[in-house]
């Protein structure tokens, strides 16, 4: 797919660091999709060795296991390679987790909840742009992050997510409404 | 699968289609439940996606007042925010899906009535958004050169209603925004952001070449409270004060908060933060050039009139009163009887949005919205005497007032839907005579009946593969069509 080789391109440019403004406006659609797959690779600080390990372990078809708790507490675990968001992972396997910027750090919709502070502390600290997201989210916790920031690496297998529970009451004034 | 940025993308379109094709593939049987849902922005589009996915038997229409679908998501979110519109993605494939039908081109009340629509669907589902403006009520409101910031967005995003609007850019050069909310950001931004920059989005052409005459080099943003209390979030302040060769100006004197706001603020991520990008911004040092372009902050000011230039019937300046935050309560913004100008030739009140009534429709002229329950209609609205409208129900922005981003229509879409979904099982929908409505067959009945040509979302496609067109030809993403003609005739209809 067309898709699939211009990533490869914009990966093999990424090994050699070329400088991307985050606020440079798309000119095309596939601009578009360069410009955040670009976006995601600056933002991760990868060096030229973790990108070329990234790589290796994609080609070795490494994986971590990842499992995701909804709001009614039932558990889905999944085998996610090495160098995908949760966000993909999720929607490749079925789990209902919302995207609606497609990954773009343009909305809060794929916000989970890291449920072990110990993994929550082995992810890199969130940008300012991913907390100017954050502050969107609802139900919003000390271990949340976006899904579509959170990439797999060994040190996160066996990682579990909790998809957030939306508490929140939307009447104008405040007013709860009486329970039936 | 690969994890660069493309692949994933076309494995989930591939994934979600199918998923929705092999739902659409269940029997429409005796069970069908009809919905209507009135508005296609982000509110339409997730109840439709949700109701879709709770019931197997739903049919669900969408209909719109413009030939185009997505509501803000088209016609608010500004033109240098393309990420934000990528959700209409999802919502093209929800209108796509085997139940799921679009209808532009329908206004409710005038093209066709609530109760039309009620006798038609077992359920109606109104989330037309909120397409009028508060207003100040003050001396001077209706003079040339102010406008609501919904219809300069509107303007420069193209919308039918507005495209000749023409707001004159090239008389003055200050512009006073009032409010300071993520809209207000917006308007100032647009008209601070160099043109360059500009040409390379959606705006519409109209708005690029009047805002490339534009001899705007101020922008004063006015807030009646202080910036513990602004509106606006981190991102949209982030961006506006990170522009290049922009001057920023803010009072360091205006930065000064009370304990309550100390306490406000610990309790409040997003304020907090939105207050700390304030403070860093006061205190930067700075020499501007004598280019630059300028934006002020100016808290605790409230508008008293608007006083005219010379001309007599334009804008020439906003009369302003400062004002103190009570302490306690409410924490209002109260006049202190002192005054100042700010001399301007163009003013955009963004001040929130206010959603319209329509015939047969409860509605709440105070605050603005249709009195509801989780999304149920409600037919009177004391407390205690609640009566919910069988069969109606709300979503969005004529559901909740006008606050909130996309995703918050996400929740709120979950909430009305939850309820809808209670009433279905307890077989609160189905008529006394136990026939069921004609619903989709109905309404193009109707619509045949009245001579009414319908958009479907095959037309929207039509428009949007010649705006992409045109775009292209421009370097631009697209060149929206900018009138009810034009529309009209680019969807074949």
């Amino acid at each position: 797919m067309f898709l699939h080789r211009l990533s490869r391109v914009g990966f093999r440019i990424a090994r050699t660091s070329m400088p991307v403004s985050r606020s440079s406006t798309s000119t095309s659609y596939f601009g578009a999709i360069f410009n955040r797959f670009m976006h995601q690779m600056t933002n991760h600080h990868f060096s030229t060795t973790a990108i070329n390990e990234a790589c290796e372990g994609l080609e070795n078809k490494e994986k971590i296991s990842v499992t995701f708790v909804n709001k009614d507490g039932e558990e889905k675990t999944i085998s996610v390679p090495l160098g995908m968001s949760m966000l993909e992972a999720a929607h490749e396997n079925d789990i209902e987790l919302e995207g609606a910027c497609e990954g773009s750090l343009a909305c809060s919709t794929c916000h989970v909840i890291v449920m072990d502070v110990n993994y929550y502390n082995k992810l890199e600290d969130p940008t300012d742009e991913e907390n100017d997201m954050l502050d969107l989210a609802f139900g919003l916790t000390e271990t949340s992050r976006l899904g579509c920031q959170v990439i797999a690496k060994p040190e996160l297998d066996g990682i579990r997510l909790a998809l957030p529970f939306a508490t929140h009451n939307f009447a104008v004034d405040g007013y709860v409404p009486k329970p039936h | 699968m690969s994890f660069e940025g493309g692949g994933w993308k076309m494995g989930r379109l591939f994934l979600h289609g199918a998923r929705l094709l092999s739902r659409g593939f269940c029997s429409l049987g005796s069970n069908r439940i009809s919905v209507c849902i009135v508005g296609s922005g982000p509110a339409g589009f997730y109840t439709a996606e949700k109701m879709l996915k709770a019931h197997q038997t739903v049919e669900v229409d969408i209909i719109d007042r413009l030939p185009t679908p997505f509501g803000l998501v088209r016609y608010g979110v500004a033109p240098d925010h393309p990420e934000t519109k990528i959700v209409a993605n999802q919502f093209s494939r929800v209108a796509k899906s085997e139940r799921c039908s679009f209808f532009g081109n329908i206004a409710l009340g005038s093209v066709i009535s609530l109760s039309e629509l009620r006798e038609n669907y077992d359920i109606v589902v109104l989330s037309y958004g909120a397409e009028s403006d508060r207003s100040l009520g003050i001396p001077g409101e209706d003079l040339n050169g102010i406008y609501s910031a919904r219809e300069f967005v509107w303007w420069y995003n193209g919308h039918p209603d507005c495209f000749n609007m023409a707001p004159d850019l090239k008389s003055t050069d200050t512009a006073v925004i009032l409010g300071l909310g993520n809209v207000a950001l917006d308007v100032a931004r647009i008209l601070l952001r160099p043109v360059s920059e500009l040409a390379k989005t959606d705006i519409s052409d109209h708005a690029l070449a009047s805002l490339q005459d534009s001899t705007i080099r101020k922008v004063y943003l006015v807030a009646r409270r202080g910036p513990a209390q602004a509106a606006c979030t981190a991102k949209e302040l982030r961006e506006i004060l990170g522009m290049k060769n922009l001057h920023i100006k803010i009072q360091q004197v205006d930065l000064d908060i009370s304990p309550s706001d100390e306490e406000e603020l610990k309790k409040q991520r997003i304020q907090k933060r939105v207050y700390e990008l304030l403070s860093k911004a006061a205190s930067s040092p700075h020499c501007p050039p004598a280019e630059q372009r300028e934006l002020h902050f100016v808290f605790f000011r409230k508008p008293d009139r608007f006083l005219p230039s010379e001309n007599g019937c334009t804008v020439g300046a906003v009369h302003l009163e400062k004002t103190f935050l009570e302490e306690t309560g409410k924490r209002l913004a109260v006049g202190r009887g002192e005054f100042e100008d700010i001399t301007c030739g163009l003013v955009l009140k963004s001040i929130g949005y206010k959603s319209l009534p329509i015939d047969g429709l409860p509605f709440d002229n105070h605050k603005g919205v249709v009195p509801n329950l989780k999304g149920r209609v409600l037919s009177s609205y004391q407390r205690g005497h609640e009566a919910v409208e069988h069969g109606l129900y709300v979503a969005g922005w004529l559901k909740r007032g006008p606050i909130g981003i996309v995703a918050t229509n996400l929740y709120c879409a979950e909430e009305t839907v939850a309820s809808i979904s209670e009433d279905v099982e307890k077989g609160l929908l189905t008529a006394a005579s136990g026939t069921p409505k004609p619903g989709r067959q109905g309404l193009l009945q109707l619509l045949e009946n009245k001579n009414i040509k319908f958009v479907p979302f095959s037309g929207w496609e039509k428009i949007d593969a010649k705006e992409k067109m045109v775009g292209q030809q421009r370097n631009k993403p697209r060149e929206k069509v900018t009138t009810w003609e034009d529309l009209l005739k680019a969807s074949n209809v």
